[in-house]
């Protein structure tokens, strides 16, 4: 008996490796530690009823910021593994088998798990606001998308100390993902950490552009729009076209895998190019679901900080859409050496250089709002600048590789590498960094320390140019990607050992970041945003106190014009009257709900049970789920009313009159 | 603002460290240090479209230098300020049309080039071209000459001058076959054989790899590549006809068992090994190579096919 246990914990649990058991000892902690705190503090009550139920789109953004940050130390961590790996030739800090898992994992995790959560995030904590609504569209599927996306983080990070982790790369790529190469429940738990999230971004990818659509204040017209809010709309609709692409090549796999269908396998009349096309048809799309956000961020930051309008409102919002278009025409750039012959070839080769156009253009805009500007250099434009030529270089780095013929030279290689992550974390971890500094005041009412921001900066710059230009080098040098280690006779040495300094100071920045937040909280009531507009904002989030209340707009505003908040401000400078405030009214809310989080955990219980082929885990997980929906739905008791005398005591508080 | 100095120090002092250490070791750049025609076109196309590229990209650059520095916000500025001039026709026009010229000129480049380098068009030569058919295996590489009826492992050498036809497959997850100095590389899939024409035209060694991951031991998949006369190429196959042991179809299974392996060379091979390892996941067929792993549907075998070496799928 004893010994089956042994038998079964050995494999059960992940073995043999000092970092894993250091893992699992500071899990274990952090857990204790946590649960303890709770307790202690008798919060437990307050935990569940202000954030774990929570309908409120704020409140739910922040929790998906705060995933997010978690997830880029985790990602961060398996970046300096892997740059330590790699640092010199010849290196036996990490096993092939464990380089292999930190490199799917860190891919995996830093799009899936940090991107696009940061990128929820902000899209929740900020769209509503901008547009003059109360909320998204649809706040009990908002919260449900977030505990979705919560537990698959969790199952696909939980396969580190159990079971073992996916090693196949972050696109998994058969017929090495298949059971016939990869035996192990690592790629399942790939499988379903995606999955389960993957149907949160695809209900958030509706959530918003119905909010989007329907939930403007009155008054504000498309093409009124702040470009932030038309950014989310352009990246939705690609989230809504590509998720589904995703989720039904991942259930392929998993019945390839579970089930010993053949879809993907290379016997039994199986194709892998189909998964590596599908997958791709998923995957490029969502390079731009996450850097069309950042996008918009950029517009909002530049107009502010230049005091002056957008430049080429209208090519702004036109470039957009005809990226989230085009991005659905290109996916077949990642293969060129698949032998597709020339005329497939040539072809993605003129979509993928076609998106350069409308992209190059917003560029020229944004550099057109700057001149004749009134530039000042506060953190969000800060990261703005440094995100231009960042993304400049990036940019024409991607141009070079969608020329196919010599894509053949740089396609696998380090050069690939250098460019993605020059795109990724010039364009979309700038971008997000960018965002958080502009609206950290309107998300939690403190503004944060300048001084170490910059230095967190300055840290983030140097350590990227130090880590990835000379990446650009080693792909030149023949260097692939996804190698665990290097030989002395290739020369690569100089270069590696430069890119892992940089990537030091690049979590030197980090931590500079969590240093900056600490203090900020630590000193928050020294700098608290009194005005609710602390940096002279153009667009409505920033007519309504710093944070905002629950039910954001005390009274709906009515839109007359682009940057309607900046107009009304000139207005009143300019003497004229200021309309009299309208009469309060009782305001419609969203009831709190706990069906998310326990849905959300049934489908973590299931998605385990088909990791580990358990099937009475299924079978309970999919019933709690099927449950949950019941519930739901003969639940009519889902929204309330906020009193009048309720909001003139709010606002009263945060120091503004109504009337 | 005594720090805000120290930062542009620490990027005075960061930067020509990077610069140096860029231009510092360029004879490792091997990518464009090209040994064949086909490299050399590759590495003609990249520097016309760095070229290109840099037309917009370094004035952009610049401009971009210029406007941030001139319309910072300071007491005393000059530089005009006009907070609502937001649309100008004739600009928009122009940087509309400044990539999209740019776009089309390497546009029009790229579609010619990708046409004149398909991988599967064989080369121009007076020389008769010699076939290699490779074979991706975990976690080595199967190299054998049908016409000198000579195989190796992990070493490749070819007849300078001579264009090669590499016939490429695997008997592992997909791979990639790729020697930077003689052109970019090729998918190894199995199931199919797909076709990959280069030529060397300098004597010397050179080092290919895989180049798409492929598990535990991928970091090995090194080869190493030598071009040399005829003559010499003749000798060193007689010499490993005189000398090696035969490949027998027994010694090809442990060859594709995983595990790395040291250069080997083999007198000689059993017939239609490649179309064998090709078609054994082509079609039903199993030519005595099945690995035993294959359980198919039972209506599955009606639907034989003939064993194709075409690229299928596409
Ligand atoms: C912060 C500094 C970062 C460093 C030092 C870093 C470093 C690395 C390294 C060493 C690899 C493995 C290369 C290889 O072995 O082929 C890698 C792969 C990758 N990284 Fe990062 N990375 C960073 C940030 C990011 C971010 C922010 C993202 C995305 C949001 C990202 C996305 C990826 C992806 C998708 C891969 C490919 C994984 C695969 O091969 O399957 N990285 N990165
Ligand atoms: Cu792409
Ligand atoms: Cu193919």
């Amino acid at each position: 008996m004893w010994e089956k246990v042994q038998n079964f914990a050995s494999e059960f649990f992940v073995t043999g490796d000092p970092l894993i058991y250091g893992a699992d000892v500071s899990i274990a902690v952090t857990l204790i530690a946590v649960i303890t705190v709770l307790t202690y503090f008798k919060k437990w009550k307050w935990l569940w009823s202000e954030w774990l139920t929570t309908v409120d789109h704020k409140k739910i953004g922040i929790m998906y910021i705060i995933s997010a940050f978690l997830m880029l130390f985790r990602g961060g961590v398996d970046a300096l593994l892997m740059r330590t790996q790699l640092a010199v030739p010849e290196m036996s800090f990490l096993t092939p088998d464990h380089y292999n898992q930190i490199f799917t994992t860190h891919g995996v995790i830093m799009i899936l798990f940090m991107a696009m959560p940061f990128m929820f995030g902000l899209f929740n904590v900020i769209v509503p606001l901008q547009l003059g609504a109360r909320d998204v569209a649809f706040p009990f599927l908002n919260s449900l998308s977030f505990w979705l996306f919560f537990s698959g983080a969790m199952l696909f990070n939980i396969s580190f100390v159990i079971g073992g982790s996916p090693d196949a790369g972050w696109l998994a790529y058969p017929p090495y993902s298949e059971l016939m190469y990869n035996p192990g429940v690592g790629q399942d738990f790939y499988i379903w950490g995606i999955q389960i999230s993957g149907i949160g971004s695809l209900m958030t990818g509706i959530n918003f552009i119905v909010t989007i659509l329907k939930m403007r204040a009155p008054g504000m017209k498309l093409m009124k729009m702040p470009m932030f809010s038309w950014s989310v709309l352009s990246s939705c609709i690609a989230i809504i076209f590509s998720f589904p692409i995703l989720t039904a090549t991942l259930a392929l796999l998993f019945l390839d895998r579970y089930a010993g269908a053949h879809f993907f396998t290379l016997d039994g009349g199986g194709n892998p190019m189909m998964y590596i096309n599908l997958i791709w048809m998923w995957g490029h799309p969502e390079v731009y679901i996450i850097v069309l956000p950042a996008f918009g961020i950029f517009s909002e930051i530049v107009a502010t900080f230049s005091k002056k309008k957008l430049f080429g409102y209208k090519s702004m919002v036109y470039a957009m859409m005809i990226i989230s278009i085009l991005s659905f025409l290109v996916w077949a750039h990642h293969f060129f050496t698949m032998g597709s012959g020339a005329d497939v070839n040539a072809f993605f080769a003129l979509t993928t250089m076609l998106i350069a156009i409308p992209t190059g253009v917003k560029v020229f805009n944004w550099l057109f709002t700057m001149f004749r500007g009134k530039i000042t250099f506060e953190s969000p434009m800060l990261w703005t600048i440094g995100f231009i030529p960042c993304f400049i270089v990036g940019g024409l780095t991607g141009v070079l590789l969608s020329v196919a013929p010599a894509d053949f030279q740089f396609h696998n290689s380090y050069f690939l590498v250098a460019h993605f992550h020059q795109v990724i974390i010039g364009g979309v971890v700038f971008g997000y960094f960018a965002g958080l500094y502009y609206w950290w005041p309107k998300l939690f009412g403190f503004k944060l320390n300048e001084r170490i921001g910059k230095w967190a900066f300055w840290f983030w710059n140097i350590g990227f140019y130090l880590c990835f230009m000379p990446q650009y080098v080693l792909g030149l040098m023949g260097m692939t990607r996804r190698v665990v280690s290097y030989g002395w006779d290739k020369g690569w040495y100089e270069m590696n050992l430069v890119s892992t300094i940089g990537a030091v100071l690049m979590g030197i920045a980090f931590l500079f970041q969590v240093w900056q937040i600490a203090h900020g909280v630590k000193h928050r009531n020294a700098n608290l945003d009194t005005t609710g507009d602390p940096w002279n904002g153009r667009t409505l989030e920033w007519s309504i106190p710093s944070p905002a209340p629950h039910y954001n707009f005390a009274v709906l505003p009515q839109v007359t014009d682009q940057d309607d908040w900046w107009e009304r401000k000139l207005r009143k400078q300019e003497g004229h009257a200021t309309p009299a405030p309208a009469k309060l009214e009782p305001i419609h809310m969203p009831k709190n709900s706990g069906i998310p989080i326990i849905m959300s955990a049934c489908w973590f219980v299931a998605g385990f049970g088909f990791v580990f082929h358990w099937t009475p885990f299924i079978i309970a997980g999919l019933a709690g789920v099927a449950i949950s929906m019941l519930v739901h739905s003969f639940n009519y008791k889902t929204d309330y009313y906020i009193p009048v005398d309720e909001i003139v005591r709010t606002e009263a508080k945060k120091g503004r009159v109504t009337g | 603002m005594k720090l805000s100095k120290a930062y542009k120090r620490l990027a005075l002092v960061a930067m020509p460290i990077v610069l140096l250490l860029m231009t510092g070791c360029t004879n490792n750049i091997i990518v464009l240090d090209p040994k064949g025609p086909i490299a050399e076109q590759q590495r003609d196309l990249m520097v016309i479209s760095t070229i290109l590229g840099s037309i917009v990209v370094v004035p952009v650059l610049i401009m971009t230098a210029v406007i941030i520095w001139r319309y910072r916000d300071r007491e005393g500025r000059k530089a005009a300020y006009t907070p609502r001039w937001e649309h100008s026709t004739k600009l928009e026009i122009i940087w509309w049309g400044i990539p999209i010229i740019i776009i089309l000129a390497l546009g029009v480049i790229t579609v010619k080039g990708t046409y004149a380098l398909e991988p599967s068009k064989p080369l121009e030569s007076e020389q008769k071209e010699i076939t290699v058919q490779v074979t991706s295996l975990n976690w080595k590489w199967l190299f054998q000459y049908p016409e000198q009826g000579i195989a190796t492992i992990n070493e490749l050498k070819i007849p300078n001058g001579v264009p090669v036809r590499f016939e490429i497959t695997a008997d592992s997850p997909m791979n990639s076959f790729w020697i930077p100095q003689l052109g970019g590389q090729m998918y190894a899939m199995s199931g199919m054989a797909m076709t990959l024409y280069l030529q060397a035209d300098e004597e010397g060694e050179y080092w290919g790899s895989g180049a798409n991951f492929t598990g535990r031991h991928f970091a090995d998949m090194y080869f190493d590549v030598e071009s040399m006369s005829q003559e010499e190429f003749d000798q060193w196959v007689d010499e490993i006809k005189a000398t090696s042991p035969a490949l027998t179809l027994d010694g090809y299974k442990k060859l594709v068992e995983p595990s790395t392996s040291q250069v080997l060379a083999f007198s000689s091979f059993p017939d239609q090994l490649f179309e064998m390892t090709v078609t054994k996941y082509a079609t039903s067929h199993n030519h005595g190579l099945s690995t035993g792993k294959q359980d198919k549907p039972q209506g599955q075998q009606e639907e034989e096919e003939e064993p194709s070496m075409d690229h299928m799928g596409h």
